[in-house]
């Protein structure tokens, strides 16, 4: 009963004070508002991104290798892989037919920035495949409209063409896409299915793409294309058995004589998954220390507001005391004004926060990304929770030793 | 049993290398319902005194007891709660919080009582129609008189019931019409059983009270009952 009415009494002495000094007050939030701000940012960011990630990552199939001569998510020197033999449609062939731990074997080729117009429109930044029948069980595509580039659209070169679902939409927002003609570089292709919806992940949209029968990419795009062989597993618990049956194979293939490196890499899903937890590791951990470290300025500043503000009211807290208020009554007084302020910043922050995320989100969505900036309520609540938690450990000292005075000195102060 | 019980009570105020000795042994009992005054010159010690008989300070040495429990050793909260139960100030510059109106003021000993709310107000209200401030509940420190001020500290002294009134130098502030009617308002509550004790150093004021402590250097010169007690006939506001 008497803790209830002192911490009534405590909340209504905390928002006077903070209305009494605004200025002062919104000052010191400063810090605490941008840690809020960076935290709920980052926050939000880094979950979005995890959702998009996992979901267009694991499109990729987890039981499938992408044999090429770049390894994924590698920042070593560049060149030395450049500089490496190219992976030729015959040696595809042969390792197609000397596998046999594979359900499946497809050669791709691809570019990425390619263009793609339809009438007066024109698309850029099209990612273009050249692919094969299997290619469509390997990449793990459905086809939402019309069909899958077939084995004769391939022996028989037909300028034949599947959409990605932005593509198709960006130039048949009301027509079916089927049948149409589409130019790719300026040679013009039939289009002849569309590709379900898959999203985007890190600004790199999978449904602006395009794909041609692999004979087609050879004639039109290029004459001797950088192959990636993808491979698909029996089943995705025999990937490894895949992967040393794919690698000795292909050393084989390649004359690579014993105890020298291997000049190509096979690549898996999991890279870039690791790559990302790595990623999201450091812009977490970038997060937290902004976060902290403007939550510590921020508490510094709130410290320092306490202390004037103790001081300030050195007679105040002497007449309280004179009139009962017991230690524990006057340390409150002063640990809600602190949380109180802080927390005012913690709302700040988040409804600054708020507004971007949501904006970013839009923006992401318009240019056809998943990317899920949605703000979630636990991020909201912790925000809040820290902010006040803040106020609280700044304020401590100074609201201590308010609480300590003796009540003849702090009544005689003026 | 006395209400107030104090031996041999000293207070030392130690300031660097210097050691004053505001009291230097004083012993008193005062009783129920006495309307008590506490003379002397300007720093003769009495505000000294008066800071432990209500519990703001502790003794150097000696023992005070109050309603029969020594409070020369209590801690901190337990003062706390003395305080807010048993005693009752009013202080010269009357100490009011200026950011609260007079019914907040007034509840103020009632909230670190933990009464609930609708009866603390209903409490404070009341304290401060007796007082003769019916008419000035929201009304700031600022807004309000020098006589009122102390008015509103009277009902908030009193607003908890407690055993003693202390007043140190109550009419210090005032002009003397007004002081008169804070003196009035005393001699009621004396009269209605409260226990006062005033701190002054005005003949005029000590005249009023029923028994009178001398106090010279920290010590008691003189402890004198006032047979014939001055009574203010002025009229107050007070019912
Ligand atoms: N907190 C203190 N520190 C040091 N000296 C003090 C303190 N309070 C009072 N004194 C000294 O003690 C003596 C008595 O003071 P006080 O009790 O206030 O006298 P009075 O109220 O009678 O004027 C004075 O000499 C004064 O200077
Ligand atoms: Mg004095």
């Amino acid at each position: 009963m008497t803790l209830q009415s002192e911490l009534g009494e405590s909340a209504r002495i905390a928002v006077a004070a903070i209305r009494a000094n605004k200025l002062r007050s919104g000052l010191t939030t400063l810090g605490v508002v941008i840690g809020i701000l960076a935290a709920t940012l980052l926050g939000t960011m880094i979950n979005g991104m995890g959702e998009a990630f996992t979901r267009s990552v694991s499109s990729l199939g987890s039981d499938v290798l992408f044999i090429g001569r770049f390894p994924w998510m590698s920042f070593e020197d560049y060149r030395i892989y450049r500089n490496r033999r190219d992976i030729t449609f015959a040696q595809y062939r042969e390792l197609e037919s000397r596998m046999t731990t594979a359900a499946a074997i497809a050669p791709q080729c691809e570019i990425h920035q390619s263009s793609v117009t339809y009438e007066r429109r024109r698309a850029k930044g099209v990612w273009l495949l050249g692919n094969t029948p299997e290619s469509l069980i390997i990449r793990g595509l459905t086809v939402a409209q019309g069909r899958w580039i077939s084995a004769s659209d391939v022996s028989s070169g037909r300028p034949v063409c599947v959409l990605g679902s932005y593509l198709a939409e960006s130039f048949f927002p009301n027509d079916n896409p089927v049948g149409k003609k589409v130019r790719i570089n300026d040679t013009p292709y039939e289009v002849v299915g569309v590709l379900d919806k898959m999203g985007s992940t890190l600004g790199w949209n999978q449904d602006n793409q395009a794909v041609i029968p692999i004979s087609r990419f050879q004639d039109d795009i290029q004459r001797r294309p950088d192959y990636v062989i993808t491979v698909k597993a029996l089943s995705p618990e025999t990937v490894s058995e895949t992967l040393e049956e794919a690698r000795s194979l292909f050393r084989s293939i390649r004359k690579i004589e014993p105890g020298r490196p291997d000049d190509f890499a096979i690549n898996q899903q999991e890279a870039i998954t690791k790559f990302f937890d790595g990623f999201k590791a450091v812009l977490g951990s970038f997060g937290f220390f902004v976060t902290g470290l403007s939550l510590f300025v921020g508490g510094i500043g709130i410290m320092n507001i306490l202390f004037v503000s103790v001081t300030e009211r050195t007679k105040e807290i002497g007449i309280r005391k004179a009139l009962g208020a017991k230690r524990r009554s006057i340390l409150m007084q002063f640990l809600m004004e602190a949380a109180g302020i802080t927390f005012l910043a913690g709302l700040i922050g988040v409804g600054i926060a708020w507004p971007i995320s949501w904006k970013i989100g839009e923006i992401a969505r318009a240019n056809g990304s998943v990317f899920e900036a949605r703000m979630s309520w636990w991020i909201v609540a912790l925000a809040l929770f820290v902010s006040a938690a803040t106020g609280m450990v700044a304020g401590f000292i100074p609201a201590w030793r308010a609480s300590r005075m003796n009540p003849v000195d702090a009544l005689r102060s003026e | 049993m006395s209400l107030i019980r104090i031996q041999n009570l000293a207070r030392r105020y130690v300031m660097g290398t210097e050691t004053v000795h505001a009291l230097r042994g004083v012993s008193v009992q005062i009783e129920r319902g006495e309307y008590l005054a506490i003379m002397g010159p300007s720093g003769s010690g009495k505000s000294t005194l008066m800071n432990l008989l209500g519990c703001l300070d502790t003794p150097s040495e000696g023992s005070y007891e109050l309603n029969g429990k020594d409070v020369a050793r209590m801690s901190d909260n337990e003062l706390a709660d003395i305080r807010n139960r048993e005693i009752g100030f009013v202080f010269q510059s009357f100490n009011l919080l200026a950011r609260a109106d007079a019914l907040h003021n007034v509840e103020l000993p009632l909230i670190y009582a933990g009464v609930p709310p609708k009866e603390r107000r209903e409490r404070a209200r009341q304290t401060l129609v007796n007082v003769g401030l019916g008419d000035r509940m929201h009304h700031r420190p600022n807004e309000l008189s020098g006589g009122q001020r102390q008015r509103v500290a009277i009902a908030r002294a009193l607003v908890n019931s407690p055993s003693i009134i202390l007043a140190d130098e109550p009419t210090g502030n005032l002009d003397s019409k007004t002081g008169v009617e804070i003196l009035s308002l005393f001699e009621e509550l004396s009269r209605r059983g409260n226990t006062i004790i005033v701190v002054t150093h005005e003949e005029e004021v000590a005249l009023h009270a029923r028994r009178v402590i001398r106090i010279r250097d920290g010590l008691i010169a003189a402890d004198e009952t006032n047979p014939h007690p001055r009574a203010v006939v002025a009229s107050v506001s007070a019912p």
